[in-house]
């Protein structure tokens, strides 16, 4: 028998999609029962009270969770988002109901050991309520005392030699794609970098020392599949320089219909018979392709490397081997000053052990940023109120023309005194005798 | 229940202490056909729905079968993913980017087994735990945020609207009918920490009222200065009010003036803006992140506001299933939703989704607003 009725949520158990209120309610029912003798550190009913506080939401059409609640591991200021709830006398079980942002493995990969092992953990010191994973890349524990969140870190370090993600205005995170480990397109390592980067920077991480948050995602090519141009500070997008490697034999494969266009994306619908012109070098963006005697060409000089003829004929068209990635900056969702894409810092670097280059560039930008920026302040808003020129110095990067998608519109431009001969200090009596008053 | 201690002394919490060592090191949890393969794939190929094969340069092949889930997840059932993990695949698996989970397994002749158990467990709701499918042209699951089960500034539910939202949407979950694919995000606050402004559709929670104002507590919870500063339109003043007979220090807010973003919430708590009428949904369309043919794009708010109808959302899953129809039948083949609608001309795409275009819709925040305004000729009656 349910603690809490909760006729709303339980409209959310049909349907054919996973449903989180039946997950939640066979979580509840296995905590009542407790088949292993797990001697709970937090309420045996909290997931009963966690259906009960949603379900009073979806009556209210409101949250009830209070705002923050300042809680920690000793040492860290970051790892742990301090929760309680509005309606502790009612819910009980959930009045103290802190977050624990636990550091993901790179391409999310798992043994069943290490996450049963961490299943154990959570079920005996919180409320066995997880997100696999939280937006930024973590895994994510819901529900815990502040007494338990000095015993997690203890048995997370000590015994599964296991650390603490980011929050708050440090480094978050960093999150990487599949990459080279299960990608043909991967123009380097994602996890490699993204693992050490994390290491590097785990100062930055715990201990908050920024304006505001700060993000790195690694996307393996520029099909973008974590998202980094959208969202990280610094995005890096795998690229190549030398030519897309062409196997002719199945160029002809594709265009006489031995192999699916686009790896089979489209074989729910009948699209018709492939056809290269249209669906390749029709769509190219730079009409940098052409069939000559039944051979596909390419005049690789003027191709951008939008990936679009290497998705549809995966087969057939290759990344080049001169690999790197690519650096943009700046990319943030909306708050505060509206939305930024990542903007083209770095058009091509290579992504070599130790990146030694790579983290030149990143702490080139911080120490800009802690410099410059004002509280609460993005990367990408920093960059838009004093200018990409600043950006360019504060790195040491030579300004290129692929740093823009075109030149500026006006002509205000910020001379420095020692571009113009003769500098600014000038004499107006000496102007005066040839410019009468 | 009795504290079981870990074996850390809160009196001396410096005693052997581990910290700064960072995640599990990724290639511990490869599985043996990856660690082997790994920057030596050839190619990959959907072969149905939710299963993939990529083939190596050995000639190994890894074959994936990809199943949605709910991001929020009990132990329980990750216990049972385990389970299905140690059976099929030898006790590897993977997450993806977008909450869904992948077996891998190394044989072709291992694929349908594992197809089979997985699409035989349901929940005693009836849901399917681990539906097959989220891959290719069709809708992959959505990405979001806490909402109502864990956050403090949502102006909408995250879990709910999803689980709606995928039950109107599961057929393309299951099928490669769509012109592209087709990522469907959900954000319940402006602060978008699932990022949704960048997404072919974007549901976003947002406010539409301006701040309650605590004046009792107000100085007491917040730095005041904090407060104002917060404020991207300065709509917010510091002021002396009265409470009963004592004058206080708090502030005044010019409601003409409040965007509803929610900043000043964040810095002070004496200022919530949660309000049953004033929240709901905001529908934005046409954003993607690949580089593929086009450029990356931002979503348009193409629905100002479609009401919190609990618990199934029905105006914004219609709303969606009418974009997502619209687009199936108008695209061309690789097309996103966002490179049809310009195509098209977005007058046109309103035409098409049956939406209604109002005032609210013409951006005016600051100077990217004169840049989506029409300064040519060529429009479409």
């Amino acid at each position: 028998m349910a603690k809490h009725a909760t006729p709303l949520l339980d409209q959310l158990e049909s349907g054919p999609w996973p449903s989180f209120v039946s997950d939640l309610k066979q979580e509840a029912a296995n905590r009542a029962k407790n088949p292993n003798n797990v001697e709970f550190q937090v309420a045996q009913d909290c997931v009963e009270d966690l259906l009960g506080i949603l379900e009073l939401s979806f009556k209210h059409g409101m949250t009830h969770w209070k705002h923050g609640g300042i809680v920690g591991v000793f040492g860290y200021g970051g790892g742990v988002i301090g929760r309680y709830c509005d309606q502790p006398e009612k819910f009980p079980g959930v009045a103290h109901f802190h977050t624990m942002r636990v550091a993901q493995p790179g391409g999310k990969y798992y043994t069943t050991e290490f996450l049963k092992k961490l299943c154990d953990l959570w079920e005996f010191r919180g409320s066995g309520v997880t997100n696999m994973h939280g937006s930024t890349g973590d895994i994510i524990f819901i529900g815990t005392s502040t007494p338990q969140l000095e015993e997690i870190f203890y048995e997370l370090t000590h015994t599964f030699n296991q650390d603490l993600g980011g929050s708050g205005s440090n480094l978050r995170t960093p999150a990487d794609c599949i990459g080279s480990s299960r990608c043909e397109y991967s123009c380097y390592d994602t996890q490699a970098i993204c693992y050490d980067l994390t290491q590097e920077y785990q100062d930055e991480l715990h201990r908050p020392a920024f304006p505001y948050k700060f993000k790195f995602k690694f996307d393996g090519c520029p099909n973008c599949c974590v998202a980094s141009i959208a969202r990280a500070d610094i995005s890096f997008v795998g690229n190549w320089k030398d030519d897309i490697k062409i196997d002719q034999e199945a160029v002809a494969g594709y265009i006489g219909g031995e192999f699916p266009a686009n790896a089979g994306d489209h074989n729910g619908r009948d699209w018709g018979k492939f056809d290269i012109e249209k669906e390749v070098i029709g769509l190219c963006p730079t009409q940098c392709m052409w069939m000559d005697s039944g051979k596909l060409k390419i005049d690789n000089k003027e191709c951008t490397r939008c990936m679009h003829c290497i998705n549809v004929m995966p087969r057939a068209l290759h990344i080049g081997d001169d690999r790197g990635c690519s650096m943009l900056v700046g990319a943030k969702a909306p708050i505060l000053d509206g939305a930024q894409m990542g903007s083209l810092l770095v058009p091509f670097i290579k992504v070599e052990e130790p990146y030694d280059e790579i983290k030149e560039v990143i702490e080139g930008i911080w120490d800009w940023w802690m410099e410059e920026g004002k509280n609460r302040e993005r990367l990408g808003e920093l960059i838009k109120r004093q200018g990409f020129q600043k950006l360019l110095e504060a790195t040491n990067i030579k300004p290129m023309a692929q740093h823009v998608q075109e030149p500026r519109h006006n002509p205000y431009i910020f001379w420095k005194e020692d571009e113009v001969d003769g500098g600014w200090d000038r004499d107006i009596n000496a102007f005066r005798k040839d410019h009468l008053r | 229940m009795a504290f079981i201690s870990s074996g850390y002394n809160p009196d001396k919490p410096m005693t052997d202490r581990i910290t700064d060592i960072g995640p599990q090191k990724y290639d511990l949890f490869y599985p043996p056909v990856i660690a082997k393969n790994k920057g030596k794939w050839l190619y990959h190929e959907i072969i149905k729905p939710g299963v993939l094969v990529h083939v190596a340069e050995s000639g190994d092949e890894c074959y994936t079968v990809r199943v949605g889930g709910a991001r929020l997840m009990s132990v329980t059932h990750i216990r049972e993913i385990c389970e299905i993990a140690d059976k099929h695949c030898d006790g590897h698996l993977r997450f993806t980017t977008r909450n869904n989970i992948e077996f891998m397994v190394d044989d072709k002749a291992k694929v349908e087994p594992l197809v089979k158990d997985l699409e035989s467990r349901k929940f005693d709701g009836g849901s399917f735990k681990f539906p097959v499918g989220g891959t290719g042209a069709g809708i992959t699951n959505i990405v979001h945020t806490q909402g109502w089960i864990h956050c403090h500034t949502p102006a909408t539910d995250a879990s709910g609207p999803v689980k709606a939202t995928m039950d109107v949407l599961f057929d393309d979950f299951q099928q490669h009918r769509l012109p592209a694919k087709l990522r469907v995000s959900l954000a319940c606050c402006l602060n978008m920490c699932g990022a949704v402004h960048c997404s072919d559709i974007a549901i976003l929670g947002y406010h539409r009222k301006p701040p309650l104002l605590d004046h009792e507590y107000l100085d007491k919870m917040c730095e005041i200065p904090l407060a104002i500063a917060a404020c991207p339109t300065a709509a917010i003043k510091p002021a002396k009010m009265k409470v009963g007979d004592k004058e206080v220090k708090s502030v005044a807010v010019n409601n003409d003036r409040c965007m509803f973003c929610g900043n000043c919430y964040t810095m002070c708590p004496s200022m919530p803006l949660a309000d049953k009428e004033g929240d709901g949904i905001v529908i934005m369309v046409g954003g993607k992140v690949s580089n593929r043919i086009s450029a990356p794009k931002f979503s348009k708010v193409v629905v100002a506001f479609l009401p919190n109808e609990m618990p199934r959302w029905e105006s914004t899953t219609a709303c969606i299933k009418k974009i997502v129809e619209a687009y199936s039948a108008g695209a061309n083949k690789y097309e996103r939703v966002g490179e049809w609608a310009e195509r098209i001309g977005w007058e046109r795409f309103f035409d098409k989704c049956e939406l209604e275009f109002t005032h609210h819709l013409i951006d005016d925040f600051r100077d990217p607003a004169y840049y989506t305004w029409r300064q040519t000729t060529q429009f479409k009656f």
